[in-house]
């Protein structure tokens, strides 16, 4: 009894290996329609739930999502910065602004704004600079650097120039000219340590990209706001509302074709495994003929069937990770990270409809006597 | 003889005929679909990018210098240079016209409520407009979408006005109250929350800041929404120095880029200078294009696949009916012409699948579109002819081989079984 079962198995096993090595190109062409769904799956699937952090990284060239604002005529507090950027966490960034009124050697007035140059560059990304490299306006040597708004240039006229704050005379050198089109075409910007030492007004704003999800965003406003009593904390509703809604359209749009290709990568998959196994009834119709059960005969092809979704769905996986690394290269020059998660849902959705279009046929011929099918009816 | 074989061949073994044609439907359809909404979705994605605002501002030539810090202006109302309210309507009488999804014209005044200086705005809140035949509605709304008011937006031709929800809550009014600026009563329908400068202003119909200041016909400045095509190399070059080389102008001219709308918004309002807002219109095109991007390589990712499977139909169909080719090649056929009736079926199957994943397509992209965007999703008519190539080529690609491989059997092995 033990002996024979022992053998029953061995000669299970032979029976699956010689299906696929009698006819390598039909067992080939089924298991390839599986690695071809697979990979579509995997590489869908790893790309949209990693679409979604590509993309919010593009949209934080949009700039600042949260402003800090001082309480009417006064300034922040002098660890506001600091504080901010313990809260952030080093995701995101964080530049201070102080603004004043000035005045052209003709008394007309002009904003004057000290900020730090080297993070507003990596803040506001459209600011345009006309000068071939964004010089970092200088500290310490006379005449301060400053870089003057495309209107602000024709007020003080270029190059070297004078403006008085307070009755405080003060020599700066053009070192650029800024363009963006809105209220900064209008200033001069200079740095925030020159700017305090000749006005003596302090940061009265913090503009912030931080960057991540809606609700690590909110989280942040909520943490900014209670560490920072006294000052205003917002979101900018522009930046905001504008990227939830492009991102979510986007998401929406992709998750549509990827249902789409999926459902058919199934569909095509039942169609190619069907036609395998209907066109093996000849086996069946042997196997039974030869007293094979009924629970053997499913048991085998069921087995079949469940070894080539995995098999299907392992070298799919692969590909797959392959594909999605290949776009995110393509498209947004960084790496997409595998997904593991993505490996559970694609093997068992193989397996399963590998199992599916196995099942059918053989519910199917079940009802038929093995003689009609060897006769070739 | 040779229509008759192909005509029994699909009467004789019609469930094999359907699942072949079944399959090419099928990746037809996916590939149809998808190529729509690859092509359409720029545009889609642009309108949605409009929420970010306006992305470029006309300004009068002669602009004096903004003092302005926080949204506040430090400067007296009535200072510098005005565009002319009259010359608004020109803007729809552009070359980019159609590109124009909305303007509104701002004109700021400094007024009291209350002993406290606050800034008024003059604006068009959903003016009707009438240009030629073209009847258009334009005004913050469709510049802001993401102004959200609490209460009514008011009415052009009124004393009505929008009041910014920090302002509300300092000065302590609300929705019905009334404002007095400048000897007139305003009625407030509605709180609004922009979250920007506008919470901390008055947001008028343009006459009544018009009256406020004194000058009739007015405007400060224009913000428009604008469709525009990412910038290229042509779109960074100088348009002056182009003149010269009147077809490369006239690329340029043509092509809806940020600056050559804002030429024409110069030409269509006189004695103005439009600029583009750098933070709305640098980044449109860095997403259109990650986006659109996105979307091609899913798409060339789901033809392959569709590909892939369509061929792999096709080889299983023909595979199956070795013993057919052995049949005829025992009664005398010669390689060419067994060969031609093969592919003869598969043109037929990929025509009659084509046509029909193409209008199965086409359904799935409109679901999409309306699902996605609420609104429909073009498709181009020249999509069927290169999808109806695109399904012959694969069927007869996925066909050859197993055509090629069938061929090769000795007819008397295949008659047997052997093979």
């Amino acid at each position: 009894m033990i002996k024979r079962q022992g053998s029953g198995t061995g000669m299970f096993v032979r029976m699956l290996m010689r299906a696929a090595l009698v006819q390598p190109g039909r067992a080939a062409s089924a298991l390839m329609a599986v690695v071809v769904a697979a990979t579509v799956a995997t590489a869908m699937m790893t790309l949209y739930m990693d679409v979604q952090a590509k993309l919010r990284k593009e949209f934080r060239n949009y700039g600042a999502n949260i402003v800090v604002v001082a309480p009417e005529g006064k300034p922040l507090p002098a660890d506001a910065l600091t504080n901010v950027e313990r809260v952030l966490g080093g995701k995101g960034i964080a530049v201070p602004f102080a603004y004043a009124v000035a005045r052209t050697k003709e008394g007309a007035p002009i904003v004057v704004a000290g900020t730090d140059f080297e993070r507003v560059r990596k803040l506001n990304s459209w600011w345009a600079v006309s000068s071939a490299e964004y010089q970092v306006p200088g500290s310490g040597n006379k005449p301060v650097e400053a870089l003057v708004g495309v209107k602000a240039l024709q007020a003080v006229g270029g190059g070297s120039f004078k403006l008085d704050f307070d009755g405080r005379e003060q020599q700066f050198a053009t070192s650029g000219m800024l363009r963006t089109g809105a209220a900064e075409d209008s200033r001069v910007y200079l740095d925030l340590g020159e700017f305090e030492k000749w006005t003596g007004v302090h940061a009265s704003s913090i503009e912030i990209g931080a960057s991540g999800s809606t609700a690590e965003i909110d989280a942040t406003l909520r943490s900014l706001s209670s560490s920072l009593p006294g000052s205003e904390v917002r979101a900018v509703r522009q930046i905001v509302e504008g990227e939830a809604r492009v991102l979510g359209k986007t998401r929406a749009a992709l998750l549509a074709a990827i249902a789409i290709i999926i459902v058919t990568a199934i569909l095509c998959v039942l169609a190619t495994l069907t036609t395998w196994v209907l066109d093996r009834r000849r086996d069946f119709a042997i196997m039974k003929a030869l007293g094979a059960s009924e629970k053997l005969i499913n048991g085998f092809f069921a087995a079949e069937a469940a070894l080539l979704g995995a098999a299907g769905a392992v070298a799919g996986f692969a590909i797959g990770i392959g594909v999605a690394t290949w776009i995110g290269h393509a498209n947004f020059h960084a790496a997409v990270q595998p997904r593991w998660s993505v490996f559970p849902a694609v093997l068992a959705g193989s397996v399963a409809v590998a199992l599916l279009s196995a099942v059918l046929p053989i519910s199917m011929l079940r009802r038929v006597q093995p003689a009609t099918i060897l006769r070739g009816e | 003889m040779f229509i008759r074989v192909v005509y029994e061949s699909f009467r004789r073994q019609r469930r094999r005929k359907l699942l072949a044609g079944v399959a090419i439907a099928l990746g037809v359809s996916v590939a149809t679909a998808m190529i729509a909404v690859a092509t359409d979705i720029g545009d889609k994605i642009n309108r949605e990018l409009r929420t970010y605002g306006a992305n470029l501002v006309v300004t009068p030539d002669a602009d004096t210098l903004d003092v302005e810090i926080g949204g506040v202006n430090l400067k007296p109302a009535g200072d510098g240079a005005f565009l002319k309210e009259a010359d608004l309507p020109n803007i729809k009488g552009m070359f980019w016209r159609h590109n124009i999804v909305g303007f509104a014209p701002m004109l700021p005044v400094n007024v009291t409520v209350d002993g406290k200086q606050v800034a008024l705005v003059g604006t068009y809140f959903n003016k009707d407009f009438k240009y030629g035949n073209d009847a258009y509605q334009t005004g913050v709304q469709t510049v802001y979408p993401y102004w959200k008011v609490n209460g009514a937006w008011p009415k052009d031709a009124s004393n009505e006005v929008l009041i910014g929800e920090k302002l509300a809550a300092e000065t302590n009014r609300k929705t019905g109250d009334t404002l007095v600026v400048g000897g007139r009563e305003l009625r407030v329908t509605g709180i609004l929350s922009s979250g920007g400068a506008e919470d901390l202003q008055i947001i008028a119909p343009l006459a009544v800041a018009q009256q406020i200041l004194g000058r009739a016909g007015a405007v400060k400045r224009v913000y428009v929404s604008a469709l525009t095509k990412p910038e290229d190399e042509l779109a960074r070059r100088n348009p002056d120095s182009m003149k010269s080389n009147p077809e490369l102008w006239d690329r340029w001219y043509c092509s809806p880029y940020v600056n050559s709308i804002a030429y024409q918004l110069q030409e269509a309002i006189p004695h103005s200078h439009a600029e583009q807002i750098r933070q709305v219109a640098q980044n449109e095109g860095t997403v259109l294009e990650k986006i659109r991007g996105l979307m091609l390589l899913v798409t060339l990712a789901a033809l392959l696949a569709s590909a892939l499977a369509v061929s792999a139909a096709m080889a299983t169909a023909i595979f199956e009916r070795r013993r057919e080719v052995g049949l005829m090649k025992a009664l005398g056929a010669g390689n060419l012409s067994v060969a031609s009736i093969f592919f003869a079926e598969a043109a037929l199957l990929a025509l009659i699948g084509g046509a029909i994943g193409y209008l199965a397509g086409n359904l799935m992209a409109q679901q999409i579109g309306q699902w996605v965007f609420q609104s429909r999703i073009a498709i181009q008519p020249v999509l069927f002819p290169i999808v109806i190539g695109l399904a012959m080529f694969v069927t007869f690609a996925g066909s050859a081989a197993s055509i090629r491989k069938a061929m090769r059997f000795d007819p008397v092995m295949v008659l047997r079984g052997d093979a």
